[in-house]
Order: structure tokens, then sequence, then C-alpha cells
């Protein structure tokens, strides 16, 4: 049955799943390592126990997250082979260097710096392991900012001549690394990993105020650091996503239109289509509940600029335009959402009520996955949106595919999707069941468990429990 | 100095640095099968949890310097190995978890043993597999793969499949008499013994298959001027493998049977590389024919030589960090 599917679909497909999936990991990651590191700072600046309490009780969240990232981001570093082999020869002599400097200056990074941070506080004094918490924090932005380098190059290619077998040669370094969308790319997907993380942290801080830990000294004060975060960096967000935009309507415009859902295009001034029925075979969009102009306003920062549609496009180079569409809204509806929690948590901030108004903590909880969400509609937006390219305008994706027959690529697909299932899900469960302890149990007398800490440093790891169990419970 | 020869010379080390230090702790999770007890295998993982990581990225460099020195060969292999490869992968998945995950929870542990143990064992044999079906050739057509999807499965493959698997066995328990006492140790010490002997022995039925692979390796190992070069590495092997049962069976050194393996598979990885020379996929594609352009290279090189010796330098601080041996009786009240 298999062989009637379509390699390149499936081959994508997995693809997909699979950098889906890596990528929740990441997000996370990147976000925790940082807000240990400051956690950890505050500790040691102000020896105030609650930072400590929350530095524990995230790390072993940040832990467990950390290897799920590490082991689906060691398959995706595969897949480039074995699902796109024709484009790995092909674009191997530019990204693959990138990722080679990913590896060399951030996964080795990481990785080294991680015992310590996790198993090593008493081993290594201190000041060494506050280094230890910053270099991990160090190594995942330095990761995302390789590997954003190597999307980028693929979304908006430069600095690099095609040789005669095919094969992409480079010219220039500099240009290939900061080529057009680089700079926007990351910084809209490094502030995504901060977001994510603090709306997951404030989602789980108002799900425990919630449930009566109110007079927690720890609960109040991750609430209150979260709401900061949303209070600022949400709205930057939304103002680097408008940059972002802008960057993808002057390099990829074909995506844009996808993303705003223009079939045809409007020579003085362009609406924008909130909500719609798409219907591609008539190309127009039904019961469009629009606003008239405000695409051109957005887009071209003027009422009656003329906006070219996809009616100017050939056929088999438009992306698939529904799933950019939704995709799209959805991220740009959480983002804005995000923003709107973040102003009202400063309202109920001035009046005194952060830690009483169960509306506004009930919205947090409700907000507490969102960046996960948003994150993923974002990525689907971007690399839906640039379809039929892998190297836009050079390689298209069904000619970068690996010459492996249906049936092995389906059955792959199915087990990786029964195995991440399985295996991520049981890793979300025990996160979601640390989230619900709190960082008061964590920490705690000693019958909480045993600390992974344990083996490594046993005299000293029951030293440590007990020291800060005897501070939350003191 | 020939770019394509330093980039050759350079992955064969990260692979090899990858080998011997995710070698020890795959054989630390299968070892797991063998140690029932539960203070036994909290004693196990612990010894390698701090490091297993940066152990593995030693294998992102591989595939990731692969991939960047030489993409053709990346493509090919990777088409070729597709269901060694993706065997590998899911099986690191679940052995790589299950550092984490056997601490969170009562009920699942057990499965999530065995997830380690099994993990671990498909990790080990799908690398050897694919060791071997690189030294038996794989089909090229143009620049991509043109053999069959069950290639790579012959009863060569399997017997370096097996002969990996039990090397790393042999490195998880000379690191367990390193890094243990009392009754665990003297249990490592005796798998060692056993698992010595078969990965000597392993070692010479891989070396006796592999001339008849292919006529290139015969000429290789058998007619001057070459084996001259070559006739030494059989004989260093004889004489570290005896040192290496001495110095197992008659007590005192617990560092030396773990050094001692180190230079038997660094003896292997010097065989290797005289049979494949100058391919990289044996015999129809050569280093240069597969590598990347200049400048490519040249990018790289700057990288590694930059950061190649940081990196050793605050990995090896992180082994320092956790040195010495573990204490099994504290840490579980
Ligand atoms: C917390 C996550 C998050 C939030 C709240 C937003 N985004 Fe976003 N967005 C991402 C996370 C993200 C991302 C996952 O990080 C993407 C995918 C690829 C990329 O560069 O960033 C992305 C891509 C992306 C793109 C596609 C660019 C391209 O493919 O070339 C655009 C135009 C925007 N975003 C615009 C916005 C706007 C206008 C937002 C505010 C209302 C917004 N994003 C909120
Ligand atoms: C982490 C977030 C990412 C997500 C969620 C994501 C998502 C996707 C999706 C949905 C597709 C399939 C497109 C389609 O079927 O129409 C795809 C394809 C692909 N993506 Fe990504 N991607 C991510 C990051 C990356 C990065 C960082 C790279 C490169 C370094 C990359 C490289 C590719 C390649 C090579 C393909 C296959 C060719 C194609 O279908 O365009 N992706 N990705
Ligand atoms: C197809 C593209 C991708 C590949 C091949 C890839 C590869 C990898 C690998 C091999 C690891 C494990 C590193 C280790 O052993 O420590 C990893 C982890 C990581 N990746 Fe990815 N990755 C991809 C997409 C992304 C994206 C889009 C981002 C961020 C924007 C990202 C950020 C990270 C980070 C921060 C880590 C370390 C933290 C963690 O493990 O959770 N990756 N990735």
């Amino acid at each position: 049955m298999f062989d009637a599917l379509d390699p390149v679909l499936l081959a994508r497909a997995q693809f997909a799943f699979t950098v889906a999936f890596h990528f929740i990991f990441p997000a996370l990651s990147i976000g925790l390592a940082s807000y240990l590191a400051v956690l950890n700072g505050l500790w040691l600046w102000t020896r105030d126990r609650s930072y400590l309490a929350l530095f524990q009780f995230w790390i072993r969240i940040f832990a467990l997250v950390f290897a799920m990232g590490v082991v689906s981001g060691i398959t995706m570093s595969y897949q480039f082979g074995t699902n796109w082999s024709v484009f790995s020869d092909r674009a191997g002599p530019v990204i693959g260097p990138l990722m080679a400097y990913e590896v060399l200056t951030a996964f080795f990074l990481e990785a080294g710096f991680l015992g310590i941070m996790l198993f090593g506080r008493e081993r290594v004094g201190d000041r060494l392991h506050m280094l230890a918490c910053a270099m991990v924090a160090v190594g995942t932005a330095l990761s995302a900012t390789w590997i954003l380098a190597v999307n980028s190059w693929m979304q908006t290619p430069a600095g690099y001549e095609v040789a005669a077998n095919g094969q992409f040669l480079p010219r220039d370094w500099l240009a290939i690394i900061f080529n057009p969308s680089f700079p926007y790319r990351l910084a809209h997907t490094l502030t995504a990993a901060y977001l994510t993380t603090a709306f997951m942290v404030g989602g789980v801080a108002a799900w425990h105020l919630l449930r009566g830990h109110g007079h927690s000294a720890p609960v109040r004060r991750m609430f209150s650091m979260a709401l900061w975060m949303a209070a600022i960096v949400a709205p930057l967000q939304v103002f680097i996503g408008d940059l972002h935009g802008l960057n993808t309507l002057e390099h990829q415009p074909v995506k844009v239109m996808a993303m705003e859902g223009h079939y045809r295009s409007y020579p003085d001034g362009a609406p924008l289509i909130l909500l719609g029925l798409l219907d591609s075979a008539a190309g127009e969009v039904r019961y469009a509940l629009e606003i008239p102009k405000l695409s051109s306003l957005i887009l071209k920062h003027d009422l009656d600029a003329p906006l070219a549609g996809l009616d100017t496009v050939p056929p088999q180079e438009q992306p698939p335009v529904g799933v950019v569409f939704w995709a799209f809204r959805i991220m740009v509806g959480l983002g804005l959402a995000m923003a709107g929690l973040g102003l009202w948590s400063l309202w109920a901030r001035y009046r005194g009520r952060l830690y009483e108004d169960r509306w506004l903590q009930r919205a947090a909880v409700a907000l507490g996955p969102s960046g996960l969400v948003a994150v993923i509609a974002g990525w689907v937006t971007t690399e839906v949106g640039r379809q039929p390219w892998t190297v836009y305008g050079e390689l298209t994706t069904a000619a970068s595919v690996s010459p492996i027959a249906a049936p092995a690529v389906a059955t792959s697909l199915l087990i990786f999707a029964v195995v991440y299932f399985l295996v991520f899900g049981a890793g979300i469960f025990y996160v979601l069941r640390l989230m619900v302890q709190g960082p008061d149990a964590v920490g705690g007398p000693p019958t909480a468990g045993p600390l992974r800490t344990a083996g490594t440093v046993p005299a000293v790891q029951f030293q440590e429990t007990a020291s800060t169990g005897a501070a939350s419970w003191t | 100095m020939d770019l394509t020869i330093a980039w050759a010379g350079l992955l064969v080390l990260a692979v090899f640095i990858y080998v011997v230090l995710d070698g020890f702790d795959l054989g630390i999770g299968m070892l797991f099968a063998v140690f029932p007890e539960r203070r036994d295998r909290d004693l196990l993982m612990n010894s390698v949890a701090p490091v297993w990581d940066g152990n593995e990225t030693w294998l992102i460099l591989g595939g990731g310097g692969l991939f960047a020195a030489f993409p053709m060969a990346y493509g090919i292999y990777m088409t070729a190995l597709y269901t060694p490869i993706i065997a590998m992968l899911l099986a690191l998945v679940f052995r790589g978890v299950a550092f984490e995950y056997r601490w969170r929870t009562e009920r699942w542990r057990r499965w999530w043993d065995r997830a380690f143990i099994l993990g671990s064992a498909v990790a080990a044999l799908a690398q050897g597999i694919a060791l071997g079906a690189v030294l038996q050739g794989v089909a090229v057509d143009g620049r991509s793969y043109g053999g069959g999807w069950w290639d790579w499965l012959t009863p060569f493959t399997l017997l370096t499949g097996v002969a990996v698997a039990v090397g790393y066995l042999l490195l998880g328990a000379c690191w367990l008499v390193l890094k243990t006492e009392g009754e665990v140790h003297d249990r490592a010490r005796r798998i060692a013994v056993v698992t010595g002997g078969i990965t000597v022995a392993m070692i010479g039925a891989v070396s006796l298959a592999t001339p008849f692979l292919e006529a290139a390796y015969w000429a290789r190992w058998f007619t001057l001027p070459t084996a001259a070069v070559a006739a030494p590495v059989p004989i260093l092997v004889a004489v570290l493998s005896t040192w290496l049962y001495r110095s197992l069976t008659q007590d005192g050194h617990d560092l030396a049977p773990f050094l001692l393996t180190l230079g038997l598979f660094a003896l292997c990885f010097v065989g290797l590389c005289i049979s494949l020379w100058p391919y990289i996929i044996p015999t129809s594609v050569t280093l240069w024919e597969a590598a990347a352009p200049p400048s490519s290279q040249w990018f790289m090189l700057v990288g590694a030589l930059v950061m190649l010796p940081l990196i050793l330098g605050y990995t090896g601080y992180a082994y320092w960090v956790f040195r010495g041996k573990l204490d099994p009786d504290e840490g579980y009240h």
C-alpha cells in the first residue's frame, strides 16, 4: 500500500515531523538555560534562598528537556543525508561547514559544561559552577545561531556560485552567514525561545498560585519574573516579527502572498484578510473578513501601494496556500495574545493585585504552552511558504530527495512517529509531573526521591539536599 | 600539505574518539543486563551520567564533518546505510532519554532500564554493521547510491556488528574496573577478561575475512611494499592483548586495562585506514573525488584547528572534575 505514496512527500513529512519535534525542546532549553544562569547569578549575588529553590526546581526540568533535545537533534543531523542525499551533496560545501562550526563551537560547549552544571556545584565551587551555567546558556544560543544561518541561507541564498557538477560553491563566507534573512530570523527565533520559556514558567507559577500556594516565595517570584518578560518581550517580538515579514516581502514575496491569502493582485491598496475560507482551486478567499488597504499599509507603509498576488506566479512555483495562511494566523494570534497578557499584568501590578487576580492567573495557565504552538506554527509558515524550493530559487525540493523507495521511507516515518510519541510523550509526562510538584517540593525532604546527582557526588549530595531542604522547610 | 588528507585525518580522529568514548558508555548500557541489582545499576549509570552527552557529540562531529568535508560520500553512505543508521538513531533516542527517565519514575523504571540495555546494544550493533558495510563497499551510480536496500546485510557485516558490540562491552567493563570498587569492580574485571578474549578473537576473524572482500585489500596486506607497513599491526595487537590479559588477571592496575583497550581500538583503526586508503568509498570513490571544494575545507580547518584544542581542554577538565572512584554506599538515604 505504501507504494502508492510519493517518496518526496514522505521524505518531507518525515523531516518536518522530526524537526518540529526537535524544535520543541531547544525552544525550551535555550530559554531555560539562560533563565537558570540568571537564577544562579541572583542566588549567588543576593543569597536569597528562593532563587536557589527555583534553580533546583527548573534544573531538573531542564535536564529532561535537554536530553530530549539532544537525542532528537542527533537524528536531525543524519536526516539530511538519509532523506536529502542529493541536496546534501549539492549544498554540502556551503551548509556543511556551518553545521560543523555549530558542533565545534556550540554542541561541545554545552555538552562539556552540562555535567558540571547539573552535578558539579559542590565539586568545583560556586564560581566555576556559575561559569558552567553561563557556558551552557551561551552554547544553546550559539547553536541556534549557526543552524539559523544554515536555514536562512536556504531561504535567501547568497555568496555562492554553482559549479558544473551542480554543487553550490562558497565564494564569500561572510555573505553566506550574514545572508539577507539571517539577522531577522535569528532575532525572531531567539526571542521566541525566551518567550516560550517565560510563558511556560509563568503558566507553572500561575497554576500553583491558583492551587493556593500563593504564600510561597519562589512561586511568587517566578510568576513576577515571567510576567515582566511577557510585558517587555512579547511586544518586542511583535515588532521583530513585523520587520521579519517586511524582509520576507523583499526576498520571498510569494511566501508573503500565501501568508496574506492574496490570490489576486491589488493595483491600488491590498486589504488585510483576517479570516476566511480559502479556495485555492478558484483562487479566492470566500467569506473574507477583511480590512481594506491595511495590508498595503503594513507591508508598504502606504494605503494605496499596489501589491502583486499569486496570479502573477506560475502555479508550479506556488506554495500550498492554506497551510501557510493558517499557520501564520495561529502564530500572530498567539503573539498578540501574549502581548495582551503582558499589558494586563502591568495593569494588575500597578493595582497591586498581581498575586490575587484569578483571571490573570487562569489566562497565564492557558497561555503556558502558547509559545510552543506559536513556534511550530511559525516554522510551518516559513518552511511550507518557501516550497517548492529547498534552496530558494535554485534547487527544488523534488530534486533534493534521496533515491530511496517509498516503502522504506514510509516504514521509517511510521516507526519515527510511534517512537517519538511514546518516548517524548513519556518525557513530557515526567516534565509535567515535576511542574506539578512545584519548587517547594524539590530539595525538600530526602524522600522526594534520589537526585540524579546522587552517585557522582554521594556525600556532598546528601548535604546539599539536606541544606536546601532545611531552607525551604523552615 | 593536502587539505583533503588533513580532513580525512581529522575525521578518522573524530570517529576514533567517538568510538572509544561512546564505546565505553554504550558498553555500560549493555552491561546493565548483567547487573540486575538496583544499586549497582544506579552506580553504573552515574559513572557515565556527567559525560555521556559530550561523548555522543563526537558522533555529530563525525557525521557533520563527513557532510562538510566529503558531502558526496555523506549523501551516498546515508542512503546506502539507511536502515542501520535509522536503527542506530532510534536506539540512541531510547538510551539517551533513559539517563533521565529512570530517575523520574518508580513504576516504569524497569522499562527504561530495558530501553537503556536494548538501545545501547542496537546502537552498537548498527555501528558495527555500518562499519562492515563500508569495508565491503557500496554500489555507486554517478554521484548517488546505486545498490539495493539490503546490500548492507551480509554475514560479514553481521560479524563486524557483533565484533564492535563485544569491543564496546570490553571498554565498558574496563571503565568499571577504573571507576568502581568492591564487588562491582571484581565482577567487571571478570567480565573484562571474557569479553577481552572474545574481542581479540573477533579482531582476528574480521582481519582474516577482510582481505577476501576486495582484491585491493589483499594486495595491500600481502604484497610488498605495503605489507611491510602493515605487518607490525597484527604483531602489536598480539602484544597488547597479552598485556591486557595480564593486567586484568594479575591484580593491581585499574587504569591499565582501559588504556590497553584503547590501544587495541587504535590498532584496529590503523588497520582499517591501511585497507581503505585512498578510498572513501572502496573501491569506487577516492577521497579527492568526494571532497568539498578547498574554500569549504579551508574555512572549516581554521575553525577545527582553533576549536579542537579548546574542546579537548574543557572535555578533559570535565572528566577530571568527576575523576576517582564512585562510592556506592553513600548517597541513597
Ligand atoms: C513565540 C513564538 C513566536 C511569536 C509569538 C511570533 N513568532 Fe513569528 N515566527 C516564530 C515564532 C514566533 C519562529 C518559530 O521563530 C519563526 C519561524 C522561522 C523564523 O524565522 O521564526 C517565525 C516566523 C515568522 C515569519 C516568517 C518569516 C519567513 O519565513 O521569512 C513572519 C513573517 C513572522 N514570524 C511574523 C510574526 C509576527 C508579525 C508576529 C506577531 C504578532 C509573530 N511572528 C509572533
Ligand atoms: C525547527 C524548526 C523547523 C520546522 C518546524 C521545520 C519544518 C519543516 C517543514 C514543515 C517542512 C516541510 C515543508 C513541506 O512539506 O512543504 C520542512 C522541510 C525542510 N526543512 Fe525545515 N523546519 C525547521 C527548521 C529547519 C532548519 C533549521 C533547517 C535547515 C537547517 C530545515 C531544513 C529543511 C529541509 C532541508 C526541508 C526539506 C525540503 C523542504 O520540504 O523544504 N528546517 N521543514
Ligand atoms: C534540521 C536542523 C537541525 C539539526 C540538524 C539539529 C541538530 C542538533 C543536534 C545534533 C543536537 C544535539 C546537540 C548535543 O548533543 O548537545 C541539537 C540540539 C540543539 N539544537 Fe538542534 N538541530 C536542528 C534544528 C535546530 C533549530 C532550528 C534550533 C534553534 C533555533 C536548534 C537549536 C538547538 C539547541 C539550542 C540545541 C541544544 C539544546 C537541546 O539539546 O535542547 N536546532 N540540535
